[in-house]
């Protein structure tokens, strides 16, 4: 009930949509009538179901975890140049102090997220198993944290201003791509954006952090979105959840019910839904490809706990300093959803749930679909670590690959509409030309082709390295 | 930490569908026929089959054995290519045909090509073809139960009346396992229910089938009405190889687009053949032939990408 108390303090400065078009329409009848159009359900073609695990950590609320051990901040922790140090070793820092400065305008700046002593600036393991320049922060165990300047009100921001604030609290895409998200929303014609679209689909298996964080916090994330819409006046916001997830559906329609700009589209529960170019066109009946940006075809798509970044950052004025990470698994003693502060060390959050129940056999940044595997645990949360995963068994090196009988099921299942088992071929036979030529660059990496390959191929491995080639190859270029 | 963890790339969890499972399914899809053709053929048709099978399995051990390959008949491949086969002969060939017929699937079009996968046409069509151009006598002998039967699409060409429904149950001459529509059928169901297939391929067979063999038979003056057609349907090799022959995945096209070419110039085939041809029967020659022009069909009906117009297919 205090949801719907704090719905109505927001905002009054409601612009009119009318330019806006109406959602895509799945079914005939499905009506939009601003508050109820779960009816339809948004889509796209291919597809898988895995097992979701989602009943592990669904119904554990968030716990914040106070590190204990060194914080290491990667300085390059999103897409784009890495950021430039502005502390050294032996000076002091305070928890929300910017130590690294945005290096250009795809950047982002790092802040320490405890009081401490910087330790050292050197090279240190991340997820992806890179060895990445950081700044190591020794903990002081007092989390003393610098006083914030009160923002100016929302209505008064200028749309400079609200991408100043993003901007400066180093905000990246938290789902796992780490885009800059001042780059992405400063889009050339703003007034040409018709949809902004918070992506809570969450449809990787185990995690639960978007999840909790709509349970628990959804003003904030209704909040965030109103600031993003601030800055596109012709837009509407559009809450994009999958269907399996009914209870966060209906508490974000109460909450929207007197938006005017925001409504909640119930989407089918599918992987990869979440996935930035079938969540547009599932909305909007959109389509983008590889070359092409959803501001292209009027969207901005960003998800959950960025868009409650945003809030944070322009609300409150506080940089991006933590994170919920969902800590799961059959390995895993207790899985929790935390609150992580950036730059903690990943046994701390093992240490913090209970502990292993029985030694895991692969631990996993991320999803099972997308996620990095890890050899070792020694390793920080980044800005865009969603969930540590330790599974019991390791499926994949139990399963020997076999021939190709060419199916077809990893084409069905594609979401990029290509030939994966085609494009392999080529990437096995180093052939990059006709890879390129068969819309290779336009995989995405979801990996639900090697996941419906019966004969057990690493289809999407095979990809994934050709990509690498040609796009390092046509750096060089 | 002394222990590293294992690690691979992404995707980190498999469905559990396998290789052995999909082939295991068409077996047990193949039962129905398989089990009509042993009732209305009698045991001699087990002899048949069961010989035929061993020979595909053990071509295939031996083979991969002495070239020291990785022995693979446990995916069950073999094993389809072997029932299959057996299937697709008369019941009263010499026990020795059934096993010639499957070393030259699995030897020659199977594994000299490089195995599971690699074939370029149906092995067990491809051996059947090989011994009916090798021994045409013995088979196309259908005689069975001491009368001497003409199968009924040979009767139809002839001009001779036939018994549609006897077609549809299966009581008539013809090979072990294509007499009887209604067990293949229900087999082919297993296969649909259970997404092993779809009705692309088999659909459009069988509508560009009736279409062509309805204008080719009126072009050679013959009256075609439903019975015609539906005897055509329902005899000789048509529906097995509609849903269990065309639909190999390792030799029909991969595209959409493609299986329904293919399906259509399967019919357009078959129909050629049976109206045109010597042979009252052209399904195996149609399914092969076919097989041989997967790679150009494919190579014009490649799909487009998601974001270039592909999204909504």
């Amino acid at each position: 009930m205090e949801l719907l108390g704090i719905a109505v303090v927001c905002e009054g400065t409601s612009q009119a949509v009318s330019e806006a078009e109406p959602l895509r329409q799945k079914r005939p009848g499905a009506k939009r009538s601003g508050m109820e159009i779960s009816m339809a359900k948004f889509t796209f073609r291919g597809g898988v179901h895995p097992y979701d695990g989602k009943e592990l950590s669904k119904n554990k609320p968030m716990k914040a975890v106070l590190p204990k051990g060194d914080l290491v901040y990667p300085l390059s922790q999103h897409i784009g140049a890495p950021a430039q140090p502005i502390v050294k070793k032996g000076d002091p820092v305070l928890a929300g102090q910017k130590i690294a400065e945005a290096n250009g305008f795809v950047s982002a700046p790092v802040y320490a997220t405890v009081s401490g002593t910087v330790k050292a600036i050197e090279p240190r393991r991340v997820v992806t198993g890179d060895m990445v320049m950081s700044i190591v922060v020794e903990n002081d165990l007092l989390y003393e944290e610098v006083a914030y300047p009160t923002p100016k009100p929302l209505e008064k921001m200028s749309r400079e201003e609200i991408l100043t604030a993003v901007r400066e609290a180093g905000i990246v895409g938290m789902g796992g791509a780490g885009f800059p998200t001042h780059v992405k929303l400063s889009v050339k014609e703003p007034e040409k954006i018709s949809y902004v679209i918070a992506n809570c689909a969450e449809c990787e298996p185990y995690l639960t952090s978007d999840y909790r964080r709509m349970i628990e916090e959804p003003e904030k994330l209704v909040g965030g979105l109103k600031v993003i819409l601030q800055l596109f006046p012709n837009a509407r916001g559009v809450l994009a959840v999958e269907d399996n997830k009914p209870d966060c559906i209906r508490t974000l329609n109460r909450l929207v019910q007197d938006e005017e700009r925001i409504s909640v589209a119930s989407l089918k529960t599918k992987y990869p839904q979440g996935s930035e170019r079938q969540l547009i066109y599932a909305v909007t009946g959109r389509a983008i490809h590889s070359a092409m940006l959803p501001a292209d075809v009027g969207c901005i798509v960003d998800n959950v706990d960025t868009v409650v970044a945003v809030n944070q950052a322009v609300r409150e004025g506080k940089p991006l300093m933590n994170r919920i990470v969902t800590v799961t698994g059959e390995a895993v003693k207790e899985p929790q959803n935390f609150i992580v502060r950036i730059g903690t060390n990943y046994h701390e959050l093992i240490e913090e749930a209970g502990g292993f129940l029985v030694e895991p056999e692969k631990i996993v940044s991320g999803g099972p679909m997308m996620g990095f595997a890890l050899f070792d645990l020694d390793v920080p949360t980044t800005k865009t670590a969603s969930a540590l995963l330790c599974l019991t068994k390791d499926e994949v090196s139990a399963l020997e690959p076999s021939a190709c009988i060419n199916c077809g099921r990893c084409a069905q299942v594609c979401p990029g509409r290509v030939i994966p088992k085609l494009l392999a071929e080529y990437a096995e036979h180093h052939d990059l030309e006709q890879f390129v030529a068969h819309d290779g660059m336009e995989c995405c990496e979801c990996g639900c082709c090697s996941y419906i390959c019966p004969a057990k191929r690493p289809l999407t491995q095979a990809i994934k390295s050709a990509r690498k080639i040609v796009l390092a190859e046509r750096k060089k270029k | 930490m002394s222990e590293l963890k294992k690690v691979s790339s992404n995707p980190h969890v498999r469905d559990r569908d396998t290789t052995a499972r999909i082939m295991l399914t068409v077996v047990a899809a193949l039962l129905p026929a398989t089990f009509f053709g042993i009732f209305h053929f009698g045991l001699r048709a087990v002899f048949v089959v069961l010989i035929s099978v061993a020979a595909a399995v053990l071509t295939e051990l031996l083979f991969e054995l002495l070239c020291k390959k990785k022995v693979t008949v446990r995916d069950f491949s073999a094993v389809v290519t072997g029932l299959l086969l057996g299937l697709n002969l008369p019941v009263s060939v010499p026990l020795w045909l059934p096993a010639i017929g499957s070393v030259f699937a699995i030897l020659v079009v199977k594994m000299l090509f490089g195995g599971l996968g690699k074939n370029f046409m149906n092995p067990a069509l491809a051996g059947r073809c090989f011994l009916l151009i090798s021994f045409p006598a013995l088979m196309t002998n259908f005689t069975y139960d001491a009368y001497a039967g003409a199968t009924p699409l040979a009767q139809l060409k002839a001009g001779e009346a036939v018994n549609v429904m006897d077609m549809i149950l299966g009581r008539t001459a013809g090979t072990i396992g294509e007499t009887s529509m209604i067990a293949i059928v229900a087999g082919a169901c297993i296969l649909i229910l259970t997404g092993i297939i779809d009705l692309k391929i088999p659909g459009s067979y069988l509508v560009s089938f009736t279409a062509f063999v309805a204008l080719f038979a009126a072009l050679s003056g013959r009256t075609v009405d439903g019975a015609y057609l539906s005897a055509q349907l329902a005899g000789g090799g048509l529906m097995l190889g509609a849903f269990f022959m065309a639909t190999d995945y390792v030799t029909r096209p991969i595209t959409v687009k493609g299986q329904y070419v293919f399906g259509i110039f399967l019919g357009f085939l078959t129909a050629l053949f049976r109206i045109f041809g010597a042979s009252a029967e052209g399904v195996s020659y149609a399914i092969i032939l076919g097989n041989l022009l997967v790679p150009l069909i494919e190579k014009y009906t490649m799909p487009k990408c998601f974001g270039k117009g592909g999204e909504r297919s």
